[in-house]
């Protein structure tokens, strides 16, 4: 399994499409914490990207490899080896990938000018959100043999989880409003695992809104380390599920 | 012949400076021409002459016990009452004394009543460590109160673990000043106020500190007082509160971490400069909440971290200028319900919301104010943005109104909103707007 993970390293490492997305990162940040004189607002700048720019990049990334490297796998599936094994290899290699150019291009900038829980946490959502769209991105080629398609499907679902999502449930909490609402937005914003990492960063950072109101409410929830480790455990939940479902479908699948 | 002779060139003097005098004051010196002089000396003789006594309480003195050397004590006295423990309560004092505690001796009233209760004028409590007042659900108990007093000094007392602190009540020109008090509230109906002024008129609260009440200082009915240099923390409601408190000045207070900040309610001309309001976070939590408050100026303050920096209902004329609001959720909350009021100069920097309302229109002014947010432009160079800045984001407006969606602070689809929203403005009131933010950062020095 190692072996496979370490080749599939090199052949991302060779395409130069992740050296790019880490130099990419990398600069933006620098040019964030240099630009703005307040390092907490270039750390909400920053929040903008990791919640937009890591999600996408995931999940198009992801898709287009797997589609890509279909010959490689099938070449790996005539050996004896482990369907599982392989699935779950080529997943580790390009999340580990993604994961580590972000820890590089945003972790590193952060924690050099604004060392801190805010940083912390901003790079660990990013990591999580790496994972989780890599593995919505498997999930999606394996669903569809044809590369156009899976690509749609990748896109509608950054789409959904980025936009629509948050909308849809603006909306009935709007419509709604005259109900309390408190503890089903609570369980709302769990359903989305970039909502998920929003919070935990704006918790750091915006703490005196978020002392407001309802905003009491949720602070005391994800406040304390069982929410944060709720939190946590949400988004590895969002990992471990979609290639979970992948998995299955890719060792039954008809390749 | 011989006295006029001495005293002719000091006559001259005081001559001169009573005309100068007459000038700023016209009216009731013009017939004191002759008379006021004299009256000085005579001034000067009788205090001269009146020497006061002074009396010393220890447990190997005369007197073993403050009760009897009040009691013992003629009017003007002076007791000093050494540094030991005294278990002794309701202490009236009715004629003008000086009681002075010399190494901070302990009175304790072991929850049995007050400690002072002053009744007269002219009379200076300093430097005692009063402890354990009872509280009481009938009377108003204090460490030391005044009551229909005047010329009262209560200075560098440590007030600890006491139902009220220090209470004036009717009373007027008292002074308290450097005095700690340190309460242990659990409950707002269980405890009382550090410093409390009911209808009670030019009181200099002064370099006092208070923590652990139902309210910092407090004012009722006080008029014309001035509230200076104070530091108010952790107090379970307010930091500081007043109603019907008209004419009073406050300057160079801090207030910091209390229950619900610091409010003040039905007063008009106030005077609020240089004072911090910082972390006082809740739900229900203000730097500064304004009730029907009018014709004041409040100027040159910090607000930081706060949930709402100002919070104002029904206020009007008023001059909020020069302040700085960081890191607030809320910098300012403006209800429908005020008008005429003036934002000028301010700096508005690391806020989650500038302002937020619930009106559609309003006439409030906000001027040459720096907001951190703004991302005009400035093509003439005169440091002056050349398109307007809108405040209230219509974020905020939804927040108003679903406050279950402050959770989606910061996503994309509510970026996406508000920035369609200041293309094309079809929410968000319309004359609400500084016309002509600054692009720097105002310089002040608000200590």
């Amino acid at each position: 399994m190692n072996k496979i993970i370490k080749y599939v390293l090199y052949d991302i490492l060779r395409s130069r499409t992740v050296i790019g997305y880490t130099a990419f990162l990398f600069l933006m940040s620098f040019g964030l914490f240099n630009l703005e004189s307040d390092p907490t607002k270039a750390v909400l700048s920053l929040l903008n990207v990791v919640l937009l720019i890591v999600p996408l990049i995931s999940i198009i990334f992801g898709t287009i490899h797997f589609y890509n490297s279909t010959e490689f796998i099938e070449l790996l599936v005539s050996q004896p080896i482990n369907r599982r094994k392989i699935f779950l290899s080529e997943y580790l290699g390009v999340a580990l990938s993604l994961a580590m150019a972000f820890v590089v291009g945003v972790g590193v900038p952060a924690m050099i000018f604004n060392p801190g829980p805010t940083s912390i946490y901003l790079v660990t959502s990013g990591v999580f959100l790496s994972f989780i769209f890599t593995s919505l991105a498997f999930l999606s080629s394996v669903l569809t043999r044809d590369k156009a398609k899976g690509i749609g499907i990748a896109l509608m679902l950054w789409f959904y989880f980025s936009l629509l999502y948050d909308g849809l449930v603006m909306f009935i909490l709007f419509y709604f409003a005259d109900y309390p609402l408190d503890n089903i937005t609570l369980g709302l914003l769990s359903l989305n695992p970039i909502d998920l990492g929003r919070v935990l960063v704006l918790l750091n950072v915006d703490v005196s809104a978020l002392m407001g109101y309802t905003g009491a409410l949720y602070k005391s929830f994800f406040g304390n380390w069982t929410g944060i480790a709720l939190a946590f455990g949400l988004m590895l939940l969002w990992t471990i599920v979609p290639i979970y479902i992948a998995q299955r479908k890719f060792v039954k699948k008809d390749l | 012949m011989i006295i006029n002779r001495y005293f002719r060139p000091l006559k001259q003097t005081a001559m001169n400076s009573l005309k100068l005098l007459k000038q700023l004051y016209p009216l009731p010196l013009t017939s004191v021409n002759g008379t006021l002089f004299p009256l000085f000396f005579l001034a000067f003789f009788t205090t001269k002459s009146a020497q006061a006594a002074e009396l010393k309480v220890c447990k190997t003195c005369d007197f073993k016990t403050v009760t009897s050397a009040v009691k013992a004590a003629k009017p003007h006295d002076r007791i000093l009452v050494q540094p030991g423990y005294y278990a002794e309560s309701n202490i009236e004092i009715k004629k003008p004394l000086q009681l002075i505690g010399v190494g901070k001796p302990v009175i304790d009233a072991k929850n049995k009543g007050g400690i002072f209760q002053v009744e007269t004028r002219n009379v200076l409590i300093k430097g005692f460590e009063l402890r354990n007042v009872e509280v009481s659900y009938l009377r108003d108990f204090a460490a030391i109160k005044v009551y229909e007093g005047a010329h009262v000094t209560i200075s560098d007392n440590l007030i600890k673990n006491a139902f009220f602190g220090i209470y004036l009540q009717r009373t007027d020109s008292c002074t308290v000043a450097r005095n700690v008090v340190e309460g242990q509230a659990r409950t707002e109906t269980t405890s009382g106020n550090a410093i409390h002024l009911w209808y009670s008129d030019f009181i200099t609260i002064t370099d006092n500190k208070t923590s652990g009440h139902r309210d910092g200082i407090y004012l009722e009915f006080a008029k014309r007082s001035t509230i200076k240099d104070n530091l108010s923390f952790g107090n379970i409601r307010y930091g500081l509160h007043f109603m019907f408190s008209d004419g009073n000045v406050y300057t160079h207070n801090t207030f910091r971490n209390n229950g619900a900040g610091v409010a003040v309610m039905y007063t008009r001309d106030i005077v609020m400069q240089h004072n911090t309001f910082e972390h006082n976070w809740g739900p229900a939590a203000y730097g500064l909440l304004l009730k029907d408050i009018s014709r004041s100026t409040i100027s040159n303050n910090r607000f930081i971290k706060n949930t709402a920096g100002i919070y104002m209902e029904g206020s009007t004329y008023l001059h909020i200028e020069k302040n700085t609001f960081q890191g607030n959720g809320w910098a300012l909350r403006v209800i429908s319900s005020c008008s005429e009021d003036t934002f000028r100069l301010n700096n508005f920097m690391s806020n989650t919301f500038d302002v937020s309302t619930n009106a559609s229109s309003a006439s409030n002014y906000f001027s040459h104010n720096y907001w951190d947010k703004y991302e005009g432009y400035d093509l003439n160079k005169d440091r002056i943005g050349d398109v307007p800045y809108r405040p209230v984001s219509l974020y905020s407006l939804v927040v108003e109104r679903v406050p279950s969606s402050i959770m989606f602070l910061r996503s994309f689809i509510v970026d996406l909103m508000d920035r369609m929203e200041k293309v094309i403005p079809s929410f968000t009131p319309e004359m609400l707007k500084d016309d002509s933010p600054v692009l720097r950062q105002h310089a002040y020095d608000h200590a």
